[in-house]
């Protein structure tokens, strides 16, 4: 009896395994399969035209070394989105870190006044919802000169992230103890010494995970992007919600599979540090 | 100590600049032009008359109601479905068996996954020519795609609910397996050694256990749920329509005093997650309270 219990309870796995990566092979299937008719469940043929179509892989023939520099360097708009992406997600990142990395310091090794109502202030766009700002920041912006270009994406992208990065940061300076930099000091180290070796390397693995999190929610940012960039600033999420509306399966999978993978990456390389007692974790729920 | 203050002033102070210039600044002018205040069109009185159209106007009022009431049904819907759906699995997958690590990998997979790419994912698995669909009628079970049922862009919302809960399972499923992991399997022998069945240690030990959690957990999905865009853009249909959907295409609408009808409805769709806020903080600063 128990024994047959425990057999259903496996299967149970298996079976919701199972349908958890559905999505992922429908996405591989559509991708490389240009003609995938109904009612086939394995398509007739492999093809690799949707690929060619966003210009990311060269027409049969020409898919030289050269024939693919040529081609990407053509800018087609899949890496154009792609770049941005890249670069917007980079520069928040570093911003963000840069900016939360004294003020988690102090809010996680002082105790003061207003301190809960300035956790409370920080925490508060991690929980309301975008479009609660975002309609209003977007005729704030026209008039500041911010829409429709780089940096007002990059600004408004700073809202979602700042106040994760802070917290999960105030995390980590919670439990790290500041005498080992007074021991530094009183030894003759200065002030940029001591951050760099005694400092940073304490701080550095969940500053890390801080980072790729933050990176990530950039990453998969479309609202923000799509108002703020007023159709001007393309990234990825705006191109995969564009094409997918537009309805085509093939060249819709295929831009998704390049948008997924620094996910699946992410989570290949942090999943040790992905727990429900890390502020990190939190963060995921939001992207 | 004048010093320390300084410093602490000083480190605050450009995150909250941040957050009070965009976010609440946002929020701010988004209320002011919720109440008819468009310097840009030359209207400058103040009044409800937005707040009134959304819902109570004959043209809006039954977009509104069914909006809200659609929005209601699939947060919670989705919620409690992801978090029972979690809590199995994580019961289920802490018995060592073959392939563990993979099933693990697998069940945490959708966490770092855009909910866009969820919503794509839904729409080729669960369409009515999609992945199940196709292997339905392989195995016999109908002959057209239009035998199969409408759950991608259907009127009850019930693709959202599936692309929220395949996207949602995997952050409870995180968030319960450090819980039973932090807590081992003592409580629960010591249940059985005092005579407690299956059903009773799930139902007086385990669950008072993970409790605290899953409801913190909870809120932030549901209140994730309940205000974005993308998943019901792609997945909803044009009536009813979830809120978010129906304040952004309110403010994409050529006619500028539709504007204040958006702005309006983000306004109500805030308020009602910040309720959900205030009593989340307060949770959590409980729970703090009593570690």
């Amino acid at each position: 009896m128990n024994n047959n219990l425990k057999k259903i309870n496996i299967y149970a796995i298996y079976l919701g395994a199972i349908i958890l990566i559905l999505p992922l092979i429908a996405f591989f299937i559509n991708a490389f399969s240009f003609r995938w008719f109904y009612p086939q469940v394995i398509p007739k043929e492999l093809s690799l035209q949707a690929w060619v179509r966003l210009k990311l892989i060269p027409k049969p023939g020409q898919r030289s070394f050269e024939g693919f520099i040529e081609l990407w360097a053509s800018n087609p708009t899949v890496i154009k989105a792609l770049l941005n992406s890249l670069s917007i997600g980079f520069l928040v990142t570093i911003v963000s870190i840069i900016i939360a990395l004294p003020a988690a310091r102090v809010l996680g090794l002082l105790n003061f006044r207003f301190k809960k109502l300035i956790i409370f202030i920080m925490v508060s766009p991690t929980i309301l919802p975008p479009i609660a700002f975002v309609l209003g920041l977007n005729i704030n912006f026209i008039s500041w000169g911010f829409s429709g270009n780089y940096f007002g994406v990059c600004l408004v992208h700073l809202v979602p992230i700042m106040p994760y990065v802070v917290l999960t940061m105030t995390g980590i300076f919670a439990n790290y103890n500041p005498d080992f930099e007074h021991q530094a000091r009183t030894l003759g180290a200065n002030k940029t010494r001591t951050f760099l070796l005694i400092t940073l390397p304490a701080i550095a693995p969940g500053m890390v995970v801080a980072a790729l999190f933050a990176f990530l929610v950039s990453w998969s940012q479309y609202l923000l992007t799509f108002l703020i960039g007023a159709g001007k600033v393309m990234t990825l999420p705006l191109l995969v919600f564009s094409t997918a509306s537009s309805g085509n399966p093939a060249l819709t999978a295929a831009i998704s599979i390049i948008f997924i993978f620094p996910a699946i990456l992410i989570l290949f390389f942090t999943s040790k540090f992905v727990s429900g007692e890390s502020g990190a974790t939190s963060g995921f729920g939001k992207i | 100590m004048g010093g320390e203050r300084l410093k602490i002033i000083l480190s605050l102070t450009p995150p909250l600049l941040i957050i009070f210039t965009l976010f609440f600044g946002g929020i701010f002018y988004g209320f002011l032009q919720s109440l008819g205040y468009q310097p840009a069109i030359g209207k400058y009185e103040i009044n409800f008359s937005a707040y009134y159209n959304v819902m109570f106007s004959e043209r809006y009022a039954k977009l509104f109601w069914t909006g809200l009431g659609l929005n209601l049904w699939v947060s919670f819907a989705s919620t409690f479905l992801a978090a029972v759906f979690a809590l199995f699995g994580a019961l289920a997958i802490r018995k060592t068996f073959f392939a563990k690590t993979i099933c693990n990998f697998i069940y945490s997979l959708n966490l770092p996954m855009p909910h866009l790419v969820v919503a794509v994912g839904i729409i080729f698995v669960f369409s009515q020519s999609g992945l199940l669909a196709r292997l339905a009628s392989q195995i016999g079970l109908i002959g057209s795609p239009g035998d199969f049922p409408v759950l991608v862009k259907d009127k009850y919302g019930l693709g959202i609910i599936l692309a929220y809960i395949w996207k949602e399972a995997a952050f409870f499923f995180i968030i319960l397996m450090s819980v039973l992991q932090s807590l081992g399997e003592n409580f629960e022998e010591l249940a059985q050694s005092l005579g407690a069945n299956r059903w009773q240690r799930f139902r007086y030990v385990i669950l008072p256990l993970v409790m605290p959690n899953l409801f913190s957990a909870s809120i932030i999905v549901f209140a994730f749920s309940f205000g974005a865009y993308e998943v019901p853009a792609l997945l909803g249909v044009i009536y009813p329509q979830m809120l978010p959907v129906m304040a952004f295409e309110f403010f994409l609408n050529p006619d500028l005093n539709a504007r204040s009808e958006g702005m309006a409805l983000s306004i109500i769709i805030a308020i009602i997650v910040m309720i959900l806020v205030v009593f989340y903080f307060w949770l959590t600063q409980a729970k703090i309270r009593k570690d």
